[in-house]
């Protein structure tokens, strides 16, 4: 669990960090009677769509985090007394992984380049742009479903093995993640095809699809370097 | 200042005109508070009536044939289920928190309110599938609220072919949908409060709210993560949890999984969840206090300050429920003293509620009873905890009934009294009429001296140890007579307060029609939401102009004005008019 306390230190630290800047201190007591605009700093002047998704990304980082500390934890019986030794065997991760690596960091490039393109006011490039980021992380899934179906043919079932265990179960979460991430694209794709929606509002759409798409490649890296390395 | 925007949406709130489209189907963050409350003390009076079943078979061992071992270990397993996660976490944060937050922060509703309603239909999913695990062959599980595996999904508990099942499905179906309401407390918190509302003008219930949300949004997902990996230990024949295992006479498929690993997780989730509870408890009770004893709450940043460590510390104390699950003892040493730390910002805000009660102009309403009652309560549950949270202490009473009676003082009870005086509070608010008065009081005065009389032998019982979880106690030769009597006498207690509970729903039934006309502001208090043109408030909340707020929510007791309290968006020239020349205030 010490992975899981130093995330949620790093939470905790980040919590009191914003709150002391925002702050803290003040004795509203004191401070009857007026407002002099220096509460406006107090509001983020974000969209609530921005905030919302960065706090979804702050439950789903907790959610991968106490994933990967179950993983070290049932790889390591010492962390987590009474599994058995030495029942961990390592998965042979198919080659097609690599490749799914490629295309989602491609997803992502393209998902940026939406970004640019709706930046500069060309709503056409950014459909367009926006539409491959989309497509290419559906690639990546089949790609993942493959490399699930190599696995099942040599032989790694989930039930073998906690190592092919925690392989099903992590690239599974993480694509499920992806495919919540896709339902979002495909209903802004249709909106943005459909009408014409304002630059403003698909500039918002695209930021925050981007940023998912980014944070989702993020997590997946961290997982294959986890996957490789043990 | 996009804030304004943000914040005054109202050309985008269409009204909706429909019964469905306003009651049924609605955006409005109201109904959807009162569809959150309805359904989590539906499913709490399931729970009620489980606790009572309960108590019968400790009460009168062998009386009741159609209570089974089974029966019973499925009735402790749903009865501390629904209480702490569909009903207490519901009613505080879906309840509460959907219906204070965008009122007591001048908002018209919440930010994203087609997921806040989306949020209530997926929660009433996850109470239907925990529901329905009792109409299915082997009926619910039995496997304790806490799920330990192994013997969660083995053969030889209750529920093991799908109860357990239903019961993970549900409890993820809840995570998604409190994640969904969650999302929208935090983000309406940060982004849709009135101008002038800054974060240190807010009232202790949004704070209290606030933080618990968060601590709920970190948590959550490790009762998740531990239930689909449960669920594919039990679905897959995956070993993340299971050891090699002889079930039934014979050998399941399982090797080397970790039984430790599910309750670090589950524990990780499982104490703040205690929080996730308190918090909201303990900011709506310092306002409780403040508005009754018409006197500012004491030392309000301290209490912020105590909320964020409260929560912050909530992180770091969860093995102290491990203590004899087998750990190194320098771990344990160091959870005893996380615990014993996090007693320090508790002590300070149970001072401060004293100390606003001290020479403030106390007003023994009912909602006032019922918060003094919970400091009572909080008192005595709190006190056990520190005799529970060091290690030598806690390895004689672990499974016994002192921790029954602790953990119902503290997150039980306590709570729960705060929910009755929230309800009497703000009833007058959401309906526009007054709780009875006599049936209050006859409400409060029972609960409060009957959950006295059921838990407070507990503790004795517990010193002799008289174990928990069990069935009968049978001939043990540590257990003597008086023991048996005194079980009885609980359940005579527990009935009655489970009676005096229909004395309340029948009130909130009765005064909907008949209650006394509660005007705008029956309890003069200067927060927000008792400052609405219309009650109940209409959709939209504030009519026509969103409020400005001028000064925090505790000017109770103002000397040198007509009224001794000054409403939160009152401007100060309006104030300055009706003080003295000289302003003898501060």
């Amino acid at each position: 669990m010490n992975l899981v306390v130093a995330s949620a230190g790093v939470v905790a630290g980040v919590l009191v960090w914003w709150l002391a800047v925002r702050r803290l201190t003040t004795r509203p007591w004191e401070a009857q009677g007026t407002y002099d605009g220096r509460d406006t700093a107090d509001m983020m002047g974000a969209a609530p769509a921005r905030i919302g998704l960065w706090v979804f990304l702050a439950v789903a980082t907790s959610f991968f985090a106490l994933f990967i500390t179950a993983y070290s934890m049932r790889m390591n019986p010492h962390l987590a007394q009474g599994a058995a030794l030495n029942d961990w065997r390592p998965v042979a991760e198919p080659p097609v992984l690599w490749l799914n690596t490629a295309l989602l960091v491609l997803a992502s490039v393209g998902m940026q380049l939406a970004r640019g393109a709706i930046g500069k006011g060309q709503a056409a490039r950014a459909r367009t742009r926006m539409l491959a980021g989309g497509v290419l992380a559906v690639a990546f899934l089949a790609g993942q479903l493959l490399a699930w179906r190599q696995l099942q043919a040599a032989g790694y079932y989930a039930a073998g093995n906690p190592a092919n265990a925690f392989f099903y179960v992590l690239t599974g979460v993480h694509g499920l993640h992806l495919l919540g991430g896709l339902l979002v694209w495909g209903r802004a794709v249709t909106r943005m095809s459909r009408s014409v929606v304002p630059v403003g509002a698909a500039r918002l759409t695209i930021e925050l699809c981007t940023v998912y798409w980014h944070y989702l490649l993020v997590v997946w890296l961290v997982l294959f370097g986890l996957l490789l390395v043990t | 200042m996009s804030y304004v925007a943000i914040a005054d949406q109202h050309a985008h709130l269409h009204d909706p005109q429909t019964f469905l489209a306003k009651y049924v189907w609605s955006q409005d963050h109201k109904v959807i508070a009162i569809q959150y409350m309805v359904t989590a003390v539906g499913v709490g009076l399931v729970a009620l009536a489980l606790s009572v079943l309960m108590r019968l078979q400790l009460g009168f061992p062998g009386t009741f044939s159609f209570i089974t071992p089974g029966n019973y270990y499925q009735f402790i397993t749903m009865h501390g289920m629904i209480m702490v996660v569909y009903l207490l976490t519901a009613l505080f944060l879906g309840g509460f928190g959907n219906y204070l937050i965008p009122l007591m922060c001048g908002a018209r509703d919440m930010v994203f309110p087609y997921l806040n309603m989306v949020s209530y239909w997926v929660y009433l999913l996850a109470v239907l599938v925990l529901l329905a695990s009792f109409f299915v062959p082997g009926g619910p599980t039995g496997a304790g609220w806490t799920l330990y595996p192994p013997q969660a999904i083995l053969g030889g508990t209750p529920g093991a072919n799908s109860g357990i099942t239903l019961m993970l499905v549900s409890l993820a179906i809840f995570i998604v949908a409190f994640t969904m309401g969650g999302l929208n407390y935090v983000t309406t918190v940060l982004q849709a409060r009135c101008r002038g509302m800054t974060l240190m003008r807010m009232p202790l219930s949004v704070w209290g709210i606030f933080m618990a949300t968060i601590l709920g949004l970190l948590a959550f997902p490790a009762l998740l993560v531990s239930a689909v990996m449960m669920a594919l230990d039990n679905q897959l024949g995956t070993s993340f949890f299971m050891p090699a295992v002889m079930s039934l006479g014979a050998q399941t498929g399982h090797d080397g999984g970790s039984p430790l690993l599910f309750q670090h997780l589950f524990w990780f989730f499982g104490h703040p969840e205690v929080y996730i509870v308190a918090l909201p408890a303990f900011g709506i009770v310092s306002d409780l206090i403040s508005t009754h004893s018409r006197r500012h709450i004491f030392g309000y940043r301290m209490m912020v300050w105590a909320i964020v460590a409260i929560g912050a510390l909530s992180f770091v104390v969860w093995a102290h429920h491990m203590y004899v699950s087998g750990m190194n003892p320098y771990f344990g040493f160091f959870f005893a003293t996380t615990t014993l730390i996090i007693a320090i910002p508790t002590a300070i805000k149970v001072y401060n509620w004293v100390l606003t009660l001290w020479r403030g102009d106390i007003h023994l309403t009912i909602p006032m009873l019922f918060a003094i009652g919970f400091v009572f309560t909080f008192i005595n549950g709190g006190l056990t905890g520190l005799f529970l949270g060091n290690v030598t202490v806690d390895v004689p009473l672990s499974d016994t009934y002192f921790v029954v009676a602790h953990f119902h003082m503290v997150m039980g009870v306590s709570p729960v009294l705060v929910v009755c005086g929230a309800i009497y509070h703000w009833y007058p608010k959401i309906t526009g009429r007054m709780l009875n008065e006599t049936l209050g009081r006859v409400h409060f005065w029972g609960t409060f001296l009957g959950t006295y009389a059921i838990y407070l032998p507990m503790h004795y019982l517990g010193i002799l140890g008289v174990p928990r979880r069990y069935f009968a106690m049978g001939d043990t030769y540590f257990v003597p007579d008086s023991v048996h009597t005194m079980n009885a006498g609980i359940t005579i207690a527990a009935i009655f307060v489970a009676a005096m509970q229909l004395i309340f729903l029948f009130n909130l039934a009765w005064s909907l029609k008949h209650g006394k006309q509660a005007g705008s502001n029956p309890w003069r208090a200067t927060t927000l939401e008792w400052q609405t043109p219309d009650t109940p408030p209409k959709h939209g909340n504030w009519g026509p102009e969103l409020p400005v707020v001028y000064r925090w929510a505790y000017e109770y007791g103002v000397p040198g004005l007509k009224e001794d309290y000054v409403p939160q968006n009152q401007p100060p020239d309006g104030r300055a008019s009706t003080a003295p020349a000289h302003g003898t205030h501060s």
